[in-house]
């Protein structure tokens, strides 16, 4: 029987090891994108697979964890994207500028405009 | 779901019972003391959220729906997979080769868990971040922008997703 939680064991530093060369290059991302949308981006899906992959590496070394850290990793899985897509929203509306390359496309900025002018229409009435 | 309609009690009781399952998870304890205090606990947190409490309706476990459920997860793990990948290499070339803009397509999706499960399997697939929801449009903040199509943007940013959430939810 010892065998099986040797290679759960092994499995699980793997996954460790594997999630902290993800964070890493979260962080790196972080530093080398231009804009806050592109940091978001590297930092969203690195730290998220990263922190995953972590959390279930640390559950097969210490199986009798593996329930609660499968919950957590749930739970990372749900609120990670939510928080950045709060922290674009937010910075898109209070006038964040995303950076764009020559030609490039924000469809988002139209919607605020047009909303902003909804807005001052109802409050001249 | 009508926000302002009082829920019912059985849909108390499937709340409750849903976060009393996620406390013994957690504490992984058959102590009378654990399961007590564990109810008490649920039975405050389901009073309180019951209203918003739509991601786990019991007609989602029929057999045909858990299938696509797992066919989901393995499509949404294969993706964020290779949203990493690519993030990588992105970072690590050293001319970083991006190409942002923000895009907008329109989903055929109704129920507001899926759109929630759409949005942020969006945010975690290759390139592509989900900036805002208004009503049916999506607004996606993508890295390297390949067409700014709307239809183009759907087929290529949520097809994927969407194809087996339309299956689940229906349109």
């Amino acid at each position: 029987m010892n065998w099986i939680f040797d290679i759960l064991y092994y499995a699980g530093l793997f996954l460790i090891l594997l999630g902290s060369v993800f964070l890493f290059l979260g962080a790196l991302g972080i530093y080398r994108m231009p804009d806050l949308y592109n940091r978001l981006q590297a930092g969203t899906k690195a730290s998220t697979l990263g922190a995953m992959s972590t959390i279930l590496g640390v559950g097969l070394v210490h199986p009798q964890w593996f329930v609660k850290l499968f919950i957590i990793v749930l739970f990372i899985a749900f609120s990670n994207p939510l928080s950045s897509h709060a922290l674009a929203r937010a910075s898109h509306r209070s006038g964040v500028k995303p950076f764009l390359k020559e030609g490039g496309e924000d469809a988002y900025a139209e919607e605020v405009a047009a909303e902003k002018a909804r807005e001052t229409e109802k409050s001249t009435l | 779901m009508n926000t302002s309609r009082k829920p019912s009690v059985s849909r108390y009781l499937y709340t409750f019972l849903i976060i009393w399952l996620l406390w013994y998870g957690f504490t992984t304890s058959l102590q009378p003391a654990e399961w007590i205090t564990g109810a008490v606990v649920a039975a405050l947190i389901s009073f309180v959220t019951v209203r918003y409490f739509e991601c786990c309706d019991p007609i989602l476990f029929a057999p045909k729906h858990i299938v696509w459920f797992v066919a989901y997860f393995f499509v949404f793990l294969l993706a964020l997979v290779k949203a990493n990948f690519d993030v990588a290499r992105r970072v690590l070339s050293p001319q970083l080769p991006i190409n942002p803009g923000v895009v907008k397509f329109k989903t055929r999706l109704k129920n507001r868990f899926a759109r929630m499960v759409l949005a942020n399997s969006i945010t975690l697939t290759p390139g592509t971040l989900t900036v805002d929801v208004v009503d049916d449009t999506y607004y996606i903040h993508w890295i390297d922008v390949k067409t700014t199509e709307p239809d183009a943007v759907y087929r290529e940013v949520a097809w994927p997703f969407e194809r087996i959430l339309l299956k689940i939810y229906g349109e």
